[in-house]
């Protein structure tokens, strides 16, 4: 168990940046999630505290100590890998066992380890297994297990989840938070999966090429979302962007189609006649009886979820369709009129130019 | 593709006996005039079903010798052979083996140069560049003996290459697993990297065995001390016989014995020969 420490970290191959920066500290026995798009250097940041990657600059520190030209068998951590990367050859002891014996336990104390990560996994029987006579989650459990026997201070996962089928996948991560609850290793996450981010993480820190954009709470991403791109990642179906420029006064923010909605909290007034995005969440509308205030949807089509009904419309002649999801089933024709309503608190403004929250 | 159809059926059988008859014929001639005496075989029309002399001819083979070669045993060119093929085989496979490890897995200057100079060596078999590679074994004093026999056919660019394919296969999360393991290259080398090729290994040596023990040209040229002989070599020697009619019918015993061996290794390890060349999943 251990802090890990990231200090403006750099990654470039040859000329090329990739990762621009990053800093952040990981308390001790966190569970933190690292998400972000394809591509965005999530891996990389994985990597590099694992030591698969060189660190171009920067500093990382696991447990106080900078481990940047450390091996990674000398970091004292434990990586659970996308495809498992199980020895094909070895059985899952093995498997589980290979890291103790490089390391020279005793045999007893292999076997002990073993024993007890087994048990906590629900792996007893399968022992004696070659890893391609295992299921996924099986196989899964394995590459945890691999980790679990070497107590290391740090645990790195890399998307381990992808290769499983959904219902699996939605097991699995109750389990790995149930893990980690019990064992209160520093554990860091990647994913591109926003739920499996949500429901993991103590915190997330999302990454857009190759930056931090955000880090916080899960809560504090879906409620705060820092920037533009922070909000439509988080939350699924996707946060709806509109053009809009806000009053004179800072009071109202006005959209195309007559659209005025009042803003919360006294308004912005320094952004005053500003060019903004406004940004609603699909679960924040409301329908209500047709008023001066409302915002009038054309029905597109919708998708009937059973729990929910997700509906796609257009706002007078906004461009690109609005989703919105509301509790239930309905059913909606097409060109339906749906007059709605958003609670003021509910609504984010960004900057136009930047991008950042105002 | 399962189809069920009489005539394709009895078409691809037709085919398939008809290539197993050409191939199995000389073989059946070779065991029927194993089987006969000397003196039924320098008559005609030759037998075409086996006698009752096959246990005698084996025994006549290993205490006699036969015909220009009577001088060594049988049994000893055999065991030459034997030792030739395995030390060929194993050499090779030992060699690149870890040539296509240093390739794939390290990055070293000049990395792709050396690549293509090993490559380049497929184009430089043992028969271009003989009267070189026989000065340089007479040099370091290697004739007559297994070192000479074996060590300058060891040097192998196919399997190099093959061995660097198969590597190029393992996925790189292995390496990495192995890595935060803590283990180093050699013991990725011993532990992950060969275990997860034994398969490949095996499909090689069955292939490089039967290349050893067919060898003929180079142990013609570097021995001259008759116990060096292969059996191959042996063979031609037999038909040499000066005044009399080659002894047939113990030439094709030796040959039936010679081709014991490459069926005895091709037979035990068919089964991993096979996953070794169709296996794609690591």
């Amino acid at each position: 168990m251990a802090e890990v420490i990231l200090e403006d970290v750099v990654k470039a191959y040859s000329k090329t940046e990739v990762i621009h920066g990053i800093s952040t500290t990981i308390a001790d026995g966190e569970f933190i999630v690292i998400v972000g798009p394809s591509g965005c250097g999530k891996s990389t940041v994985l990597r590099m505290i694992a030591g698969l990657e060189k660190i171009t600059g920067g500093i990382i520190r696991i447990d106080g100590q900078v481990v940047n030209k450390l091996e990674p068998k000398d970091r004292d951590i434990a990586m659970v890998f996308q495809n498992y990367a199980l020895y094909p050859h070895m059985t899952v002891f093995n498997n589980m066992a290979y890291g103790l014996k490089l390391r020279k336990f005793g045999k007893d104390e292999i076997k002990q380890r073993v024993d007890q990560a087994a048990q906590l996994l629900q792996l007893e029987g399968l022992l004696d297994r070659k890893p391609r006579q295992l299921s996924g989650g099986q196989r899964q459990r394995v590459a945890m297990g691999r980790c679990i026997v070497r107590e290391p201070k740090v645990f790195l996962f890399d998307e381990p989840l992808s290769n499983l089928d959904a219902k699996l996948r939605v097991q699995m991560r109750l389990e790995l938070r149930k893990l980690h609850e019990r064992l209160k290793v520093t554990s860091i996450y990647v994913t591109h999966d926003q739920v499996e981010a949500m429901t993991l993480g103590d915190r997330l820190i999302v990454i857009n090429e190759g930056a931090a954009e955000q880090i916080g709470s899960p809560l504090e991403l879906y409620e705060k979302p820092g920037t533009k791109f922070v909000a439509g990642f988080i939350g699924s179906p996707a946060m709806n962007f509109m053009d809009a420029h806000i009053s004179r006064d800072g009071q109202w923010a006005l959209m195309q189609g007559d659209i005025r909605l009042a803003l919360a909290n006294g308004g912005v007034p320094r952004f005053g006649g500003q060019q903004v995005i406004i940004g609603i969440r699909p679960e924040h509308f409301k329908i209500i009886v047709k008023g001066p205030q409302s915002m009038l949807l054309t029905v597109d089509h919708t998708e009937i979820l059973g729990a929910d009904t997700t509906v796609y419309g257009r706002f007078a002649d906004t461009p690109g369709l609005i989703t919105i999801r509301l509790p239930d089933i309905h059913h909606f024709k097409s060109e339906t009129i749906l007059p709605l309503s958003v609670a003021q608190a509910k609504i984010h403004i960004f900057d136009r130019e930047t991008g950042a929250r105002i | 593709m399962v189809e069920n159809r009489p005539l394709t059926n009895f078409c691809s059988h037709a085919v398939l006996i008809f290539a197993i008859a050409i191939i199995a014929f000389p073989i059946w001639i070779t065991f029927v005039a194993a089987s006969h005496d000397a003196v039924r075989m320098t008559q005609t029309p030759l037998p075409l079903l086996p006698g009752d002399q096959f246990f005698i001819n084996l025994k006549d083979t290993f205490t006699q010798g036969v015909g220009n070669a009577r001088e060594q045993s049988v049994g000893l060119m055999l065991m030459n052979s034997l030792i030739m093929a395995m030390m060929i085989a194993v050499g090779k496979i030992i060699i690149s083996l870890l040539s296509a490890f240093a390739i794939v897995y390290f990055r070293f200057p000049f990395r792709m140069g050396f690549f293509w100079m090993i490559f380049v060596t497929l184009m430089l078999p043992v028969e271009v560049r003989i009267l070189p590679t026989f000065e340089v074994v007479a040099n370091l004093g290697m004739l007559n003996n297994y070192w000479g026999l074996s060590i300058p056919l060891i040097a192998s660019a196919t399997a190099t290459f093959m061995f660097r394919q198969v590597f190029l296969t393992v996925p790189d999360e292995l390496l990495e697993a192995a890595r935060i393991d803590g283990a180093g290259p050699m013991r990725f080398f011993k532990d992950i990297l060969i275990p997860v090729s034994r398969t490949n290994i095996a499909a090689l040596f069955v292939i490089l065995f039967i290349y050893g023990w067919n060898q003929y040209l180079w142990p013609l040229l570097i021995t001259t001390d008759k116990n060096m002989y292969t059996i191959v070599m042996g063979i031609k020697q037999m038909l040499e016989a000066a005044e009399e009619s080659p002894e047939w019918h113990l030439i094709m015993m030796t040959t039936l014995l010679a081709m014991l061996p490459p069926i005895v290794v091709v037979v035990g390890m068919q089964k991993l020969f096979i996953k070794g060349l169709t296996e794609t999943e690591k």
